[in-house]
This record gives structure tokens, sequence and C-alpha cells, in this order.
């Protein structure tokens, strides 16, 4: 070696200068995904951009407070899933998810109607990041947040 | 080891590097039954302490039980990867014999982490969210790890069959690495039905209750999978002098007549 510079070192820095750019065009690629890789859209992208009427689309949002209505049939519920930007109602006829819950997320399966009602054949219920046990849970909203935000590592 | 012994002639294969492992030898011969109870004990103790004394979750009510099982997998199986790529790494640059045989070994135990995280969250998602399985981001980039190391062990296996140079296997290890921080940012980048990560930064949306077990059991887990590697690094060290011995008896033989 002429340069001076150890085998070791120089496989070291090329080997560094590889895995940088592989890095970065892997996480370029992923990044560039952001919008097809979704499973599901939210109410505002909806809104905004409404699919065909018979297009099959994921909606992903929150159920609204109070929203959720049974039909006197016992099966088709009633309920608006919101983003906080954009709400839209939706229509489901089957056997919700137990963890189908008012304030929580859900990610419906279906198509627009040309009501603007979504038409949902399928609903999954989605879970967040918090667990808690029962007992907490008449707890305010404010209470459970500082119970929570009290349990650092 | 030795500075000199790192070096050795590439037609003689790995077998030169490590002809007198004894060091490591030394050492892993009390740490991988010490790592390998340590790990049962902990992780096995954290695991039965969630099933009998977890409290039920406030929406997802007895399910939370797998809690420890599927997140301790997930970050054993993604930290198996890890291991993988770190002893590439030092395989490449400071040709260090050990590595090689550290990464073989890390590739087992890290897709069978994998799996139990994908049976679990399977077995979680079901009541949880109403289906076993969806092709969300969090999903399908485990699924692809799962696969990687799939690939790998098979490369490995190959390459040590036929004598071959390990540094292909190396870089496939470094390569697939990239798939670890998609699966990390996959829940944050793209809407996805997993949730959103629970623990960030010094922070957790896990009440105590559920986590201190969880994180007991990673620790075990963390153990177990150093025992595993280490009894599998003695078990690939064994063969490959069982089968140098085995040639040079063969060539002494040669010789003789």
């Amino acid at each position: 070696m002429t340069t001076g510079i150890k085998p070791k070192h120089q496989r070291l820095v090329l080997l560094v200068i590889a895995l940088v750019a592989l890095l970065g065009a892997g996480l370029l690629a992923a990044w560039a995904l952001r919008n097809q890789a979704n499973y599901f859209y939210l109410p505002q992208e909806i809104v905004a951009d409404a699919p065909a009427p018979d297009e099959a689309v994921r909606l992903g949002g929150m159920v609204e407070t109070g929203s959720i209505r049974t039909d006197a049939d016992g099966i088709t519920v009633h309920f608006i899933v919101g983003d906080g930007a954009a709400r839209v109602p939706v229509r489901f006829t089957g056997i919700v998810p137990a963890l189908f819950v008012e304030d929580s997320g859900v990610v419906a399966e279906g198509s627009m109607g040309t009501d603007g009602t979504f038409i949902a054949s399928n609903l999954l219920a989605k879970h967040d990041e918090n667990y808690m046990p029962s007992e907490l849970e008449g707890m305010s909203r404010e209470e459970v947040r500082e119970q929570v935000e009290a349990t650092v590592l | 080891m030795p500075k000199g012994q790192t070096q050795f002639a590439p037609q003689n294969g790995i077998m030169h590097g490590f002809a007198n492992p004894a060091r490591f030898l030394r050492i892993a011969t009390w740490l991988t039954p010490l790592l390998l109870v340590s790990g049962l004990v902990l992780g096995m103790g954290a695991l039965g302490w969630a099933w009998f004394n977890y409290p039920p979750d406030r929406l997802m009510g007895d399910s939370v039980k797998i809690l420890p099982l599927h997140v301790a997998t997930a970050w054993l199986g993604m930290g198996g990867w890890m291991s993988i790529a770190i002893a590439s790494l030092v395989e490449l640059v400071w040709r260090h014999p050990l590595a090689a045989i550290a990464a073989r070994a890390s590739a087992v135990p890290g897709a069978v982490f994998t799996f139990v995280c994908l049976a679990t969250g399977s077995i979680w998602g079901r009541p949880t969210w109403g289906t076993w399985w969806v092709w969300d981001g969090r999903l399908t980039s485990m699924l692809v790890l799962l696969f990687l190391y799939f690939g790998y062990i098979a490369l490995s296996g190959a390459l040590a069959r036929e004598g071959a140079s390990t540094r292909i296997a190396a870089i496939f290890g470094l390569v697939g690495a990239i798939n670890i921080p998609i699966i990390n940012r996959s829940v944050v980048w793209w809407n996805s039905l997993h949730q959103p990560p629970s623990i960030t930064m010094g922070n957790s949306a896990i009440d105590p209750a559920f986590l201190y077990p969880l994180l007991i059991c990673t620790l075990g887990f963390s153990l177990l999978f150093g025992g595993v590697v280490l009894a599998r690094m003695r078990t690939i060290l064994a063969e490959v002098q069982a089968e140098a011995r085995l040639r040079r008896k063969a060539m002494q033989a040669a010789e003789g007549f």
C-alpha cells in the first residue's frame, strides 16, 4: 500500500460509504412510497378526492363520540368517521368487532355510496398505542393521561 | 485474538483462522449455560406473571396477556438481524474469524423470534382487529424480515457446505439491514392497521402493570438469544475443527504412501 492507509481502514471507509448510500436509497424509496403504501385513506382524503362509487377503498379514522346508531334490524349500524379535519358517515351491516367503540380507531372496507355515505362491507377495529387496566377506566381522560405519562422508562 | 492469527490465506477458507479459538471457547463454556438458564428463568417467569397476574385491558380484556410475548419477540427478531449486520461489518472490515460464525449463529434464533412475533400478532389480531392478517406496512415489512432470514440461512448454509467465502453472506446481512428502520418507521410513515409505537424515547403509553413484565421478558429473551448464539457458535466451531482434522489425517495418509 503506497498511500499509507491501512487496508483495514480502507475497507471500513468503503463499507461505510456503501452503507450510507444503501441506507439513503432504501429510506428514499420507502419515503417515496408514503402515499402508495398507506393501508387506508383518511376522511379528509376521501372528502377532497372522492373515489368512484364502485371503487373499493379503505377508510380509516376515529369513530365520533355519540355517532353510533343501530337500525331496527339490529345489525345495521350508522356512524361517523372523522379525523379532526373532515367527517364521513358510514353504514355497515354485520357483526362489528369487539373493539369497535366510540372515540376509537376503525378501518372500514367498502366503497362510497352515491349519497355521500360510505358503505362498509367489513369493519376492522384499530387499537391505539395506549394500554391500561380496566380499573383505570372510571378516571377522567386527564387523570388517565397523567397516569400514562407518569410511566416514564 | 492476537493480531497475526486473524490473517489467513483465502484458499484455506476459514479453517486456518481459528485453529485455536481457545479464549472464546474458554469463556463460552461457562457463559452459554449461564445465559440459557438465566434467560429461561427471566423470560418464562415474566410470561407466567403476565399470564396469571395481568389485569384485563380497558378495551381488549384478557387478550392483552399476549403483549410481552409479542413485543419482546418482535424486538428480538429485529435485534437478531442487527447482530447479523454488526457481525458482518466486523467480518468484512476487521476480518475477525469469529464474526462470520457469530453472524451465521444468529440467523436461526432471530428467525424463530420473528416467526413467534408474526404468529402471536396474528392470534392477537383476530380478537382485537377482527382479522388474522392484513397487508399493511408493519405486517408486510415484518414478513419480509422472516423471508430475509430464510434467505440468509439458506445462503450461509450453502456457502459453508461448499467451502466458499462467507463474505457473500456478510454482504447479504448488511444489505438486509435496510429493512430494520423500515419496520421501525412503517407505522409512522404510513397509515396502518397496526398501532403506532407505544414506547418512544423515554415515554411509554403502556401502563406500568403491563410494562414491567414486558421489559423483564425482553431482558430474558435477550439473554436466551445470547446463549443460543454461543451454543450454535460452539457447534459450528466444532464442525469446522472436526473437518480440518479429517483433512489433515487424509493428507498425512496420502503422504505416507
